[in-house]
């Protein structure tokens, strides 16, 4: 039946004045003291301003790593079990070493698998022995990567007092990072930039730079490049490593900054125990391989707190202790992508759209009733009504509306009409079969469905590849025209038939005006 | 008085059919165009594509744009691209492509940029784009417009027959390949937010082939002795003023985008309206046309070929 019932009659009704009520904080002045479920539309960020960064979680850095240091366990084994080899070396993505002798080469490998669990050693023919990750241990670690780095980058964002930033994962190694408001995200970056891999190691008193640059280096030291340029000779190993901090915070010492730090319980015993058994000796703080400063320890320190002294402004001595806080990065990050909006131009966009929407709405209106006359007025309704649902369902969905989204709205304008317009030519066509007034006006309705759904379903079909492969301002397009088509469905459909089958029963028209 | 343009909810008889060789000709000499513009001209691919760096900036005073070109070029950056914004004068665009830098040396290209245009400069955008994300940018514009072709092809040879899906198919190519074809011609930015538009106009096309379509084959139906050119030129008039109502009412608000939405949307808007003018030509001419190189009579029995059956 072309009339409606009057329990359908009032559903719509109540979907549009809960259209209305979603889309009304919008509006409204005071935005910020509304509560929580009834919110304006979000603005992305080329609309409020911010910064968009992508960042790679550079992994293969962390597996070449994880390698070197499985090429020291490799080297280790062989030298307690006596077995001779040669070539050992680490690669990106393995270590390989040669045995000749076949009977100490089984015995290495049951003992390399031993080293890690998650290790593939494979064995070649000429005696040559590949070790690497398997790849189910390899996508774990990844995983965790991410994750760790996921986590590690929100504390240090946190620490700046962002407002909402949004950190999320894409694809396997990536890390979105959303700052609105922000308007130079340099600092953010610098601070991003650093892995912050700190650790105490023993300065090797026994050799000098310049002995170990001619080749007489223990087994046990390495060489660390100061902040000067200066070399150090400290023990391969750490005394204690940044993972035992528990906070850090800056202070001053004789007028200098330093940064004052505290272990958990593990590092505080591991730092009280070296520094009891090393006073005199020279102990180096290294930051991401770089000394930060080597003092010599006067006295033991067991409380589980120090301070680090170096060569610090205000400023550097607030980075160092902001990062040692929020904890070591597990791999470096790269900056793929950046995007920066200044607030202005946001404002600025803005007003651009709502001037663009109200001038291309002002135009369609009046062509519609220039074209239509009454039926005109009833599209007017409809074409209103679509704008404050499409705000509603936005604001209600926590959707995120970006420029282009804007100009999906003023498109949705334009479009909306088709579906009235083909009612109404479908309406017009029967009236001049000689159908009776209502007898068209029903049956206008119905043969003009099957059209309205087909046309609007294929541009759902444009519309949901746009929001699959679209990123950012793209994605908040095909929202909006998605919802657009949803909301001037309904409109058009629905609340048109309301109008006109009120318009008919209470006017009783003799004939249709179109 | 009101009703100023009520003519156009009139009826017509005009024989869109017999203008049809010319119309081929048309169309096939467009698409062989576009394809030499792009061959010869190629793309102003924006950095979504291409990489590289774009900033927007803005001056309390004039900006003189010699002076910065010269001073940039200095910088050891590669092509510079400067462009004003508005009438003002106070604002500039500035696009490098930085070829052959990798993110890290783009950067600091940014910060060499920020410090030689001085501080009481506003940086309303800065974007960075780098080598890695651009060309998987580039290969996701692609597979997104393949996909949404074949996507919509589907849906139509579902809902029609096959004739009818190969109409549509080859009116959509003929679009796209005629807007992208204007885009190199006037050298408009080709970026993310193009694609979108074009995606737009795939939709809007298409829309507009099904409702011909849709009565081509209700009178199909109706009109079973029809001669098939007759019937064609009758379906297209039957709702030639639909066609027009929508096509202007779509074509005003995207008039108005294009007019006052801004310089950021200035090749979207383009391309939509560009696409509502190709899209209603092509669904006449082009997706409709082609129906008249298949006999749609054959074998009448739709059912057969209709996976869904008859959708009413």
């Amino acid at each position: 039946m072309y009339k409606l019932s009057r329990t359908r009659i009032a559903i719509i009704i109540a979907i549009c004045l809960l259209g209305v009520f979603y889309a009304l904080p919008n509006i409204l002045p005071n935005k910020d003291s509304l509560p929580k479920w009834w919110q304006p539309v979000n603005l992305g960020l080329d609309l409020q301003g911010g910064s968009n960064l992508l960042l790679e979680v550079k992994i293969d850095d962390v597996i070449k790593e994880r390698m070197s240091s499985i090429e020291d366990s490799v080297r280790q084994v062989l030298r307690e079990n006596r077995i001779r080899y040669q070539g050992l070396r680490a690669g990106e993505d393995k270590v390989n070493v040669k045995i000749d002798n076949a009977n100490s080469r089984s015995k290495a490998i049951s003992a390399f698998r031993k080293i890690d669990t998650d290790l593939n050693v494979a064995e070649g023919d000429d005696g040559s022995i590949e070790i690497s990750y398997s790849d189910i241990a390899l996508n774990n670690l990844k995983r965790k990567v991410v994750e760790q780095s996921i986590e590690i980058v929100r504390r240090r964002i946190d620490e700046l007092g962002t407002k909402e930033p949004v950190i999320q994962s894409q694809g396997d190694d990536r890390i979105v990072v959303q700052l609105p408001g922000l308007q130079n995200p340099e600092y953010v970056k610098t601070l991003l930039g650093k892995t912050a891999k700190m650790a105490f190691h023993m300065v090797d008193s026994s050799s000098t730079a310049a002995d170990a640059r001619r080749g007489r280096l223990s087994a046990n030291s390495k060489l660390v490049q100061g902040e000067a340029g200066e070399t150090y000779v400290v023990s391969r190993k750490p005394v204690v490593s940044g993972e035992n901090l528990v906070d850090a915070q800056v202070s001053f010492q004789e007028g200098q900054p330093v940064v004052s730090f505290k272990f958990n319980s593990f590092g505080g015993k591991k730092f009280g125990e070296a520094t009891k058994n090393n006073i005199g000796e020279r102990l180096a703080i290294v930051l991401d391989n770089e000394v930060i400063s080597a003092p010599t320890i006067q006295s033991a320190i067991l409380g589980g707190s120090g301070v680090i002294t170096g060569n610090f402004t205000m400023e550097s001595a607030n980075d160092l202790a902001l990062l040692l806080r929020s904890g070591a990065l597990p791999a470096p990050l790269e900056v793929l992508e950046e995007r920066t909006v200044g607030a202005g131009l946001g404002a600025d966009s803005i007003a651009q759209g709502e001037m663009a929407c109200v001038i291309g709405l002002i135009a369609v209106i009046i062509f519609m009733i220039a074209a239509y006359g009454l039926f005109g007025v009833f599209t007017t309704v409809t074409v209103l009504l679509n704008l404050v649902l499409m705000l509603g369902a936005l604001s209600f969905m926590g959707a995120t509306l970006t420029l282009p989204g804007i100009a999906g709205i003023i498109l949705t304008i334009g479009m909306a009409v088709d579906s009235n317009v083909l009612i109404f030519e479908r309406m017009r066509e029967e009236v001049n079969n000689g159908r009776s007034t209502k007898d068209a006006a029903e049956t206008g309705f119905r043969e003009a469905w099957a059209t309205i759904l087909d046309s609007n379903l294929t541009t759902l079909v444009a519309a949901f590849v746009l929001f699959y492969f679209g990123t950012g301002p793209v994605r908040g397009f095909a929202v909006t025209l998605t919802i657009g088509i949803a909301t001037s469905m309904f409109t058009s459909v629905t609340v048109t038939r309301v109008i006109i089958s009120t318009w008919i029963s209470k006017c009783k028209p003799t004939r249709l005006p179109i | 008085m009101i009703k100023a343009l009520s003519w156009i909810t009139k009826d017509t008889k005009i024989d869109f059919m017999g203008a049809r060789k010319f119309t081929y000709t048309l169309s096939i000499a467009m698409v062989v165009l576009s394809f030499i513009v792009i061959a010869v001209k190629g793309f102003n691919y924006g950095i979504d594509f291409s990489g590289g760096i774009l900033m927007e900036v803005k001056s309390e005073n004039q900006i003189d744009l010699e002076k910065v070109r010269s001073e940039l070029s200095q910088l050891n950056i590669g092509e510079v691209n400067l462009q004003t914004i508005g009438d003002s004068g106070q604002e500039i665009m500035i696009r490098a492509q930085a070829k052959n830098m990798d993110e890290k040396e783009q950067m600091a290209a940014i910060n060499e940029i920020k410090s030689l245009l001085g501080a009481d400069m506003e940086f309303r955008r800065i974007e960075l784009v780098g080598p890695q994300v651009g060309d998987e940018l580039k290969i996701a514009g692609v597979v997104a417009s393949l996909i949404a072709m074949l996507g919509i092809s589907l849906y139509i040879w579902f809902r029609f027959e096959w004739q009818f899906a190969i109409g549509a198919l080859v009116g959509l190519f003929h679009d796209i390949i005629t807007t992208v074809g204007l885009l190199s011609l006037f050298g408009f930015d080709f970026s993310l937010t193009t694609v979108a538009a074009i995606l737009t106009l795939a939709g809007y096309s298409v829309n507009d082939t099904v409702v011909t379509y849709d009565r081509i084959r209700e009178n199909l139906r109706k009109y079973k002795k029809m001669p098939q050119i007759e019937l064609l030129n009758k379906s297209i008039n039957d709702i030639f003023s639909r066609t027009l109502l929508t096509g202007v009412t779509t074509l005003l608000a995207s008039v108005a985008l294009l007019i006052w939405g801004g310089e950021t949307l200035r090749s979207f808007s383009f391309v939509i309206v560009w696409g509502v003018i190709v899209g209603t030509y092509s669904s006449i001419y082009v997706s409709g046309g082609m129906l008249n190189l298949f006999d749609l009579r054959a074998k009448g029995k739709e059912e057969d070929i209709n996976p869904f059956g008859k959708v009413e």
